[in-house]
């Protein structure tokens, strides 16, 4: 039956608020954290959140009669209480499959945080987890490589990797910061990485850190009998440059590159994504401005659907924070996240803050990457928390050591593997963590070193963004 | 005055891979060792080489993977007469998981020369 125009303004509960509906398998479900200016009704700050992230407007138009908008509008079906607060509630919202281009993420994103973000009824919106449905992932290529690849092309089993960004971040020459990459090399690392600040300032031009970068990589290689690698940063002004650093790299026989998929957006980070698949190179992604984004309770985008579409539009490792260093980070929270990244199945699970059924087929898995503050007496703690399936990235805890960088590095070596050899053999390593490191450190002198000189050093706070969990 | 310095000199070493900053494990450590890799449900397997070869993506098999092996002597045997068998090669222990199509555990428990 055809409907007749009516022109002006109608609540927007009336055509976005569905509680009957039962979402399709097809369906993009979304879960918002919704805090309503006062004396708006749940329901209407609902639709009103599913309206403007789909098909609708403030007004009834006519064009509307054109097609048959019940099959393309977003739906509110569910609202629930926010676990410890009065104001905020969470609203469910269905999207059909058709409102999405294929395989693109920042068409994703375009729609389910875009205007609605900056709408007048809301005090504040936060996009706390997206159920992509396998119809919309089958779309996606993912992970250029993927964790078992990745662990082929390396030559690395059965433990976390071990990697190490160079310091200080800005400032040194192309050869004196090879000088630090070969350093961290030959004293037991599998990786080093430019820090997302290096991309191509005056001080050192990308051609000249990638060729110096390159010979160190080779000659620790060539030195240790272990496969090496760099994360050469090739995050630039725009596509063109990226990709030519990225052919460079290539040329260099690199095993990996680098990009930040915050800053660099997701269309430069898929395109990269693929050009890795095609080239056979691993790539690392940085997620700098993710704070920005992520750590507001109450605004903004939640990491785990930041991590969830880097997954999608593609990377090998990404960054996920370490829960013990010096960056923020909530062990629960971290640990749904990191399952988003890994497994084939993630079940919902609020208490890690998951809040839908996630099935990601077979889309190769992203190694966690745990950086920022970390050093040899967190080993115990981030094996537990990370598995094998992650890279310990230390930058302080390698280059701060009495004897330099390369001792830094045996140091962190003799730790993890004691600390894997241990979990391996049924020892509780969070608990037994002092034993662990004191016995390893018997047998090597930069490691008893480096328990010393950071014996006191903690990073204590609370959490800012909480679990909403009672 | 005798110049004192309390800087170390690291030394590159040559090691191969998992486990190569450790000390050589004692006969007990490597039960536990391979106690884990049946525990986690992989397949273990012995692999050799030749130390110049060692960075090559294929050593030889020893045998065949040991499929669903659960008796631990039955693999640390192995492990002997593989060594007994090629006394200069790297001999190594591989947690094989055929779920992942990956390796769970990967160590050398001989050192060739």
């Amino acid at each position: 039956m055809s409907k007749k125009y009516d022109a002006g303004v109608k609540e927007y509960r009336d055509t976005y608020w569905t509680p009957d509906y039962v979402p399709l398998d097809t369906d993009l479900l979304a879960c918002f954290k919704c805090t309503g200016q006062e004396g708006v009704p749940r329901e209407e700050v609902a639709a009103a959140v599913a309206a403007e992230s789909s098909t609708g407007t403030w007004s009834t138009v006519w064009s509307e009669l054109l097609t048959d908008l019940d099959f393309y509008k977003g739906r509110c079906y569910r609202i629930e209480d926010v676990p410890g607060d009065k104001d905020a509630f969470y609203a469910f919202i269905a999207y059909p499959l058709d409102l999405f281009e294929e395989g693109s993420i920042t068409n994703v994103l375009t729609s389910l945080v875009g205007n609605v973000f900056g709408f007048k009824a809301l005090r504040n919106l936060r996009l706390e987890d997206i159920r992509f449905p396998m119809a919309f992932i089958k779309t996606c290529m993912g992970p250029p490589n993927g964790i078992v690849v990745e662990r082929d092309r390396m030559n690395k089993y059965g433990r976390p990797l071990l990697g190490c960004t160079i310091k200080p971040k800005l400032g040194l020459s192309g050869k004196n910061y090879g000088r630090v990459v070969y350093e961290c090399l030959r004293g037991g690392l599998d990786f080093t990485k430019d820090d997302e600040n290096i991309n191509s300032q005056p001080f050192q031009r990308w051609q000249n850190r990638f060729e110096f970068v390159a010979e160190a990589v080779r000659s620790a290689q060539e030195e240790t009998g272990e496969k090496k690698g760099h994360y050469l940063n090739c995050t630039a002004a725009t596509p063109e440059e990226m990709y030519e650093r990225a052919e460079f790299a290539k040329e260099l026989g690199q095993p990996i590159i680098m990009h930040d998929y915050i800053t660099g957006g997701f269309t430069a980070n898929t395109g990269l994504a693929k050009w890795c698949r095609k080239n056979g190179m691993l790539l690392h992604i940085h997620r700098a401005m993710h704070a920005v984004i992520d750590r507001h309770p109450k605004h903004g985008i939640h990491f785990r659907v930041l991590a969830k579409c880097l997954r999608l539009s593609g990377g090998d490792q990404l960054h996920t924070g370490t829960v013990v260093g010096k960056l923020e980070g909530d062990r629960q929270s971290t640990l749904g996240y990191i399952d988003q990244l890994r497994e084939s199945f993630v079940p919902e699970d609020r208490s890690r803050g998951n809040f839908f059924d996630q099935d990601w087929g077979s889309m190769g898995g992203v190694f966690a990457v745990a950086s920022g503050g970390i050093h040899v007496w967190h080993m115990p703690a981030l094996v537990a928390i990370f598995g094998d399936d992650s890279v310990l990235q230390f930058g302080g805890g390698t280059h701060g050591h009495p004897w330099g960088s390369a001792a830094g590095a045996a140091a962190n070596r003799v730790a993890l593997e004691a600390c894997v050899k241990a979990r391996n053999a049924g020892r509780e390593i969070e608990r037994e963590g002092r034993d662990i490191l004191m016995e390893a450190a018997k047998h090597s002198p930069e490691l008893a070193i480096a328990l010393e000189t950071w014996k006191e050093i903690k990073f204590e706070f609370d959490t800012v963004d909480k679990l909403d969990v009672q | 005055m005798p110049f004192k310095s309390t800087v170390g000199d690291y030394q590159t070493v040559a090691t191969l891979e998992t486990f190569g900053f450790l000390p050589p494990m004692t006969q007990d450590e490597i039960y536990d060792q391979i106690a884990y890799i049946i525990a986690q449900g992989w397949s273990p397997l012995v692999e050799h080489v030749h130390p110049s070869r060692s960075m090559a993506t294929y050593w030889s098999y020893w045998k065949l993977p040991f499929f669903g092996e659960k008796d631990l002597s039955v693999i640390v045997n192995e492990l002997e007469a593989c060594h007994r068998a090629y006394p200069d090669h790297h001999v190594r222990l591989v947690g094989y998981d055929a779920y992942t199509q990956s390796q769970g555990a990967c160590f050398v428990v001989f050192e060739g020369r």
